[in-house]
Order: structure tokens, then C-alpha cells, then sequence
């Protein structure tokens, strides 16, 4: 076994994943009604190709991608689409955004399926299909895989493509028993992204505290060159940067990207969904969901994207009492979720019902005593407390002098806090500001140009009829004197256009 | 001491042709000061500071002619943004200009437009589109908020509606957190 590279800090966490590892995935069952937002990756939102009153197919394409870094969306199951509107979709702010909202027709029939022999395929082709199976990250990002799988305009050679099946968040187990049931499945498609990326070694990383998975994975890798890396379980080593770190050794530069050092990761069940797409012709509908905490039966459902979060909780038996809070994502990265009734999407990995017993209790926050605690667990080697002084000033640009935006909002600094300061909670404020004062800024800049342009424009203009009255000016008086024949003569129509104007 | 002279006399007559050539070859255009704070100016061009847009009052500021808190679009942010750039100490909003309000985008009400171009030609921006006797509409992404177009507008069919809140905008509120004195 190969040495491991520690990254800063991290936090231990108490486990919560036998709550709902011990069951197998069940399959989601089919609701009346499916909800698909057309954002549910980071880059432009998918364009509508379906109006109300439309038929849809399982599989069938409703959102075209919008440019380079974009995802199509698929329609989950058949159906007639009932509306193209605003929705509430699962997002820290409640909000709504742009879905498409399809009655099921009970049949669930699917479009022609159709397998593709990838070593046929032309690189280009290949990614293109990826790309139209709307595979995004499923670990929580969602960035469009397509673009990952793209290392054009890179001179070196990929060194290490990195699968990340270390789930480092203490409740979500939806990778863990993906790995355990569907490791052939998930190896067959990071073969599809080795053949596409050509690294030198193929590494797949798995916190220790998945004895089953590690094992299942290592099965599957029998006869490749691939190798299965357990990792200590340390929160939050299933950060990309932090995990690059922990398997290589190498470290991601400020601003940059894994594959900057020669590394491209992807998430165990983002591999799973490619090797669908490929192997069996199916675009991404349905993905695997931790459902935890205060229900009944906590488990794994794999659900179709779109079904509302209360079905969820219904099919799990239902919330047990005191349920306080629904979280998406885990608590340590996870947002609170305004009402069960949002759709889930391709990032939603977990759905944790959380109670005063999952919840940390609201304590009064406390001035900093500048202990330091904070630094000692940042994993990506900041220093908290500083950050938090400008972020609280709102002096933006000190932070981000800080390297604010390296932080990965993992929260360990919130843990361990001793005066209970929600730090992240700064953190995301300052970032969210800089972001929004940026914006203002190219806003201003165009209206500037635009003003400018205008202003110029105008000049020009009156320049123009300055001139034209200038030139009228001279032929009159040449005119009148001399009453020659050859120049009075266009000197009328010269006189009418002027008068005109004037 | 001739010698000495004659000496300094020539250095002192090179450093000025030099010192001559570097001030014709090294000029520098326009006052670099007007540029920076022309820059954080919101570029509303709107007008309310009672000059006849952001530049202007950037030019009388750098001047010494005008005061800081004239611009209302800028709001108490541009305002301390000012008062860093310039080293002054902030003050607050001058009522006489105007308020503080959140952003806003002209809209056109197409069915009671008589497309008379007056709002064209008075949008600084030329945020609006249309021909005489067609009708107007306001390019939104472009439209400043400056509400200029308000006042020329023969039958009032033009109005201020503030952007609706959306995903893409939504920010994170500042922490509303209480914090203890320790005990």
C-alpha cells in the first residue's frame, strides 16, 4: 500500500452511517407527479424543448444543454408535461426557478434505448453522448462531466484520474451502498472516463469506515490496473482539493483546479450514471438518495429526479416526532430545506430529517478569544479567524486578500468554535458580496461605454449639421453677387434640403 | 571657477531641455484622478447630483467643486467607497439630491405607448428601442434605473418596477447574530 499524503486540520465526527447502511437501495416508487428543474448543474440553465401538453417519453430530452458548461435534463418517467413554469426547487434561498412539471401515464415506457460501443466512438462523439445523457457530478456540485472528461488545450498528459468514493459527510451513505451493489457497474465506467482521459494510474479513494465498499471495489478491480485506496476517516477528505492531497500528495494551487497538478476526480456515482449512459443507453433520471435521521426507516431510495422530497419520507416510513429541520446534503455542508415538497435533483445526495438530537443547539455566540482552534482545523489551510474579522468589517477586499475564496465551506471552523460563532455563515456572506459587487461593476462598466458611445454619437451628429449649414452658407453668397449661370443652379435644390433640415 | 561655470551652466541647461522633452513626451491625458473615481461611480448617468452625468461629477469632485455625497444610486456603500479613495471620512446621503433606493428597470406599458421617441432621446444609455409612431420598449439588461425616461413621457406609460428577486441573484444575508458580552 502506497503512502498517504495527510491534508491540514479536519475534524472527527461522530458517525451516524449505520442509521441507514444497513439495508439494501430500494427502488423509489413511481409518484403521480414529477417536477424537473432545468438548473440542477452549475452553469447556464437548460433550455425548454417541451411545451404543456406535450407527450413525453422516460429518457426523452426536455432541456436541451445552453452552451459549453450546461447539462440537458431528461423527462423521469412517461407522461404529459403540464407545465413549463417557476417551481420551488431545492435552494438555500427557497426561491423558484424554472421547471417542467410532467403527470405521469403509470406506463413508465422508455424511448429507444440504445448501448454504444465506446471503443468505436471518436473521442469527441463519446463525450458529446455523455454530454446529451446529462451526467453531471453527483457528489453534490454538478458540474457537467462532459467538461471534465475534455482535457484538449492541456499539453501534459493526465497523471491520475481520482474516483472519490471517501463520503466523508457523517450521515450520507448513498455512495457506500452503491459501492457495495454496484461495483462492477461503477468500475465499468471510470473505465469509460480512463479510456477517454488515458491517465498514467487510475486511483479510487474510500474512507476506512466502509470496510464492504473497499472490499466490493477491490473485487471489481480484479484484472485492471486500478487501485483502491482506503483513506483514514477524517471529515472532510471527500473535498476534492483535500483528497487530491491525501491519495497524491499534490497540491491544488490557489484558484486553480485538481487538474492543474495532473489529476482529474470524479464521484463514484457520477462513474455509475456513465456507465449507463454508455452501456445501456440511459440518460440520468433517477439517482440514489440517503434518507435519515428522524424517520422511520432510514435508507437508500433511488428515486427518479423530480420526485418531490415528501415522498421520500413518506415511503421511509415518515417523520418521527420532533423533527425540527429538513437538510439537503449533510449537516456539516448541507442547507435547510423550506418545504418538503421540492423536487429532487442530481445533487441531491441526502435528505437528513433533523431533531434537537441531530441539530447543534443554538448557544449564544460569544466575542473570538482568538484561540486559534479554528486554524488548526481548516483543511484548506486559511486562517479562519482572520477571515472572519474582515468578513464581519465587510472589508471585502482584505478578505479576499485572505484567500477567502479557497475556503470549500466545509464548516469544521464553525465545530470547533468554543464561542459558537456560525463562521461560515461570514464566510458565504463576504464571498456572495464580492460576487454581487463584481457584477455591479461590469453593469457599470458597460453603461459607462454605452454613455460614452452616445455621447459621441451625438457630437458627431451636430458636427454634421454644422457642417451641412456651412456648406449651404458659402454657395448663397457666391450666388447672389455674380448670378452665374453654371453654380445657381443646384444652388435651389442645395437651398431646399437645407431649409428642410433647419 | 570658469571652468566650474561653464560646467554647471551646461548641466544645468541639459537637465532643463531634458526635463522640457520628458513634459511634452510624457504628458499624461485627462486627470488620472478623474478615471478612479469615475470608476466607482455607478454610471446611472441619472443625473440627481445636478451635474449632467457620472463624469462630470467625477471631474467636479476631483475638482474640489463638489462634495461626496451626491449620488444616490451609489448609495452609502459608493459614498464610503469615496471617502476611502479620496482619504475623507464618510458622510451620510445629501437629502437634496435624492434617496437611497433598491435597483430598479424602466418598463414600458406597450399597450398605452404612443411612440412619440421622447423617452429614446432622453435615455442616457440608449437602453430603448423603437421608431416614431411605433411602439418603445426598454432593453432591461441594459436600462440603468435612472428614471430620466419618467418625466418626458406625454401620457406617463413608463414605470419603475424593481427586479424580482431570482436563484441567480440571491445572496446570503449578513449573519444576524447577537453576540454576548462573555461573562
Amino acid at each position: 500500500m502506497s503512502a498517504l499524503f495527510p491534508f491540514h486540520g479536519g475534524l472527527k465526527t461522530v458517525r451516524h452511517k449505520t442509521e441507514s447502511n444497513q439495508t439494501p437501495i430500494q427502488a423509489g416508487i413511481l409518484p403521480p407527479r414529477l417536477t424537473v428543474p432545468l438548473r440542477q448543474h452549475i452553469g447556464a440553465i437548460a433550455k425548454p424543448l417541451v411545451q404543456p401538453g406535450d407527450r413525453v417519453l422516460k429518457g426523452q430530452m426536455i432541456g436541451q444543454p445552453d452552451g459549453y458548461i450546461s447539462a440537458a435534463i431528461h423527462a423521469p418517467t412517461s407522461g404529459v408535461v403540464s407545465a413549463v413554469d417557476q417551481q420551488p426547487v431545492p435552494h438555500p434561498s427557497g426561491l423558484s426557478d424554472l421547471c417542467v412539471t410532467i403527470e405521469s401515464d403509470g406506463e413508465d415506457r422508455w424511448i429507444d434505448r440504445e448501448p454504444v460501443d465506446y471503443h468505436r466512438l471518436h473521442p469527441s462523439e463519446l463525450r458529446q453522448t455523455i454530454r446529451n445523457a446529462g451526467v453531471v457530478g453527483l457528489g453534490g456540485a454538478g458540474f457537467p462531466s462532459a467538461v471534465k472528461l475534455n482535457l484538449a488545450g492541456r499539453s501534459e498528459p493526465l497523471a491520475t484520474l481520482m474516483l472519490n468514493g471517501a463520503e466523508c459527510e457523517p450521515w450520507i451513505t448513498c455512495d457506500d451502498r452503491l459501492m457495495r451493489e454496484r461495483a462492477a457497474e461503477i468500475v465499468a465506467g471510470l473505465q469509460i472516463m480512463a479510456h477517454l482521459l488515458g491517465p498514467a494510474e487510475v486511483l479510487i479513494g474510500i474512507e476506512d469506515d466502509k470496510p464492504e465498499a473497499i472490499a466490493a471495489m477491490t473485487a471489481a478491480c480484479a484484472g485492471t490496473s486500478y487501485e483502491v485506496r482506503p483513506v483514514p476517516t477524517r471529515y472532510p477528505s471527500g473535498s476534492v482539493k483535500q483528497l487530491v492531497k491525501l491519495l497524491t500528495g499534490r497540491e491544488t494551487p490557489v484558484d486553480g483546479l485538481p487538474v492543474d497538478v495532473g489529476v482529474q476526480c470524479f464521484n463514484v456515482a457520477t462513474a455509475y450514471t456513465v456507465y449507463r449512459a454508455i452501456h445501456c443507453g440511459e440518460p440520468v433520471i433517477s439517482r440514489v438518495v440517503t434518507v435519515t435521521g428522524q424517520v422511520h426507516r432510514p435508507g437508500n431510495l433511488e428515486v427518479l429526479i423530480g420526485t418531490p422530497f415528501a415522498e421520500l419520507i413518506k415511503q421511509c416510513g415518515g417523520y418521527r416526532d420532533g423533527v425540527e429541520r429538513l437538510i439537503m446534503g449533510g449537516p456539516m455542508m448541507g442547507f435547510a430545506l423550506h418545504s418538503d415538497e421540492a423536487p429532487v435533483t442530481k445533487a441531491a445526495n441526502c435528505l437528513l430529517a433533523a431533531g434537537p438530537a441531530e441539530l447543534a443547539a443554538e448557544l449564544p455566540v460569544l466575542p473570538c478569544i482568538r484561540c486559534g482552534a479554528c486554524m488548526d482545523v481548516c483543511p484548506a489551510n486559511l486562517l479562519p479567524q482572520q477571515l472572519y474579522w474582515h468578513a464581519r468589517a465587510k472589508e471585502f477586499d482584505q478578505a479576499r486578500d485572505c484567500h477567502l475564496f479557497s475556503c470549500i465551506e466545509c464548516g469544521c471552523c464553525s465545530h470547533v468554535c468554543p464561542s459558537h460563532i456560525p463562521l461560515v455563515q461570514y464566510y458565504r456572506y463576504a464571498k456572495n458580496e464580492i460576487w454581487a459587487q463584481e457584477k455591479e461593476k461590469q453593469r457599470a462598466e458597460q453603461a459607462r461605454q454605452r454613455h460614452q458611445a452616445r455621447m459621441e454619437r451625438l457630437e458627431r451628429e451636430k458636427q454634421e449639421r454644422e457642417a451641412k449649414l456651412r456648406q449651404k452658407a458659402p454657395v448663397r453668397t457666391e450666388v447672389a453677387p455674380h448670378l452665374d449661370p453654371l453654380i445657381s443652379a443646384p444652388s435651389p435644390t442645395k437651398g431646399e434640403g437645407s431649409g428642410q433640415a433647419g | 571657477m570658469i571652468v566650474a561655470v561653464i560646467a554647471l551652466g551646461l548641466l544645468a541647461g541639459a537637465s532643463g531641455l531634458l526635463l522640457g522633452f520628458a513634459a511634452i513626451r510624457f504628458k499624461v491625458e485627462g486627470d488620472p484622478m478623474v478615471e478612479q473615481i469615475d470608476a466607482v461611480l455607478p454610471q446611472t448617468q441619472c443625473g440627481q447630483c445636478g451635474y449632467a452625468g457620472c463624469r462630470p461629477y467625477a471631474e467636479a469632485i476631483a475638482a474640489g467643486e463638489a462634495d461626496i455625497n451626491r449620488c444616490p444610486p451609489g448609495g452609502q456603500n459608493g459614498i464610503a467607497a469615496l471617502a476611502e479613495l479620496l482619504g475623507r471620512d464618510p458622510k451620510p446621503l445629501d437629502p437634496e439630491s435624492g434617496i437611497e433606493k433598491p435597483k430598479m428597470a424602466a418598463v414600458i406599458d406597450e399597450q398605452s405607448c404612443i411612440g412619440c421617441t421622447l423617452c429614446i432621446q432622453a435615455c442616457p444609455v440608449d437602453a430603448i428601442v423603437g421608431a416614431a409612431k411605433h411602439m418603445h420598449t426598454v432593453i432591461a439588461r441594459e436600462c440603468t434605473g435612472c428614471e430620466l425616461c419618467l418625466a418626458p413621457c406625454p401620457v406617463d406609460c413608463i414605470h419603475m418596477i424593481p427586479f424580482a428577486p431570482s436563484i441567480t441573484t440571491w445572496k446570503w444575508t449578513y449573519p444576524a447574530v447577537e453576540v454576548k458580552a462573555a461573562a
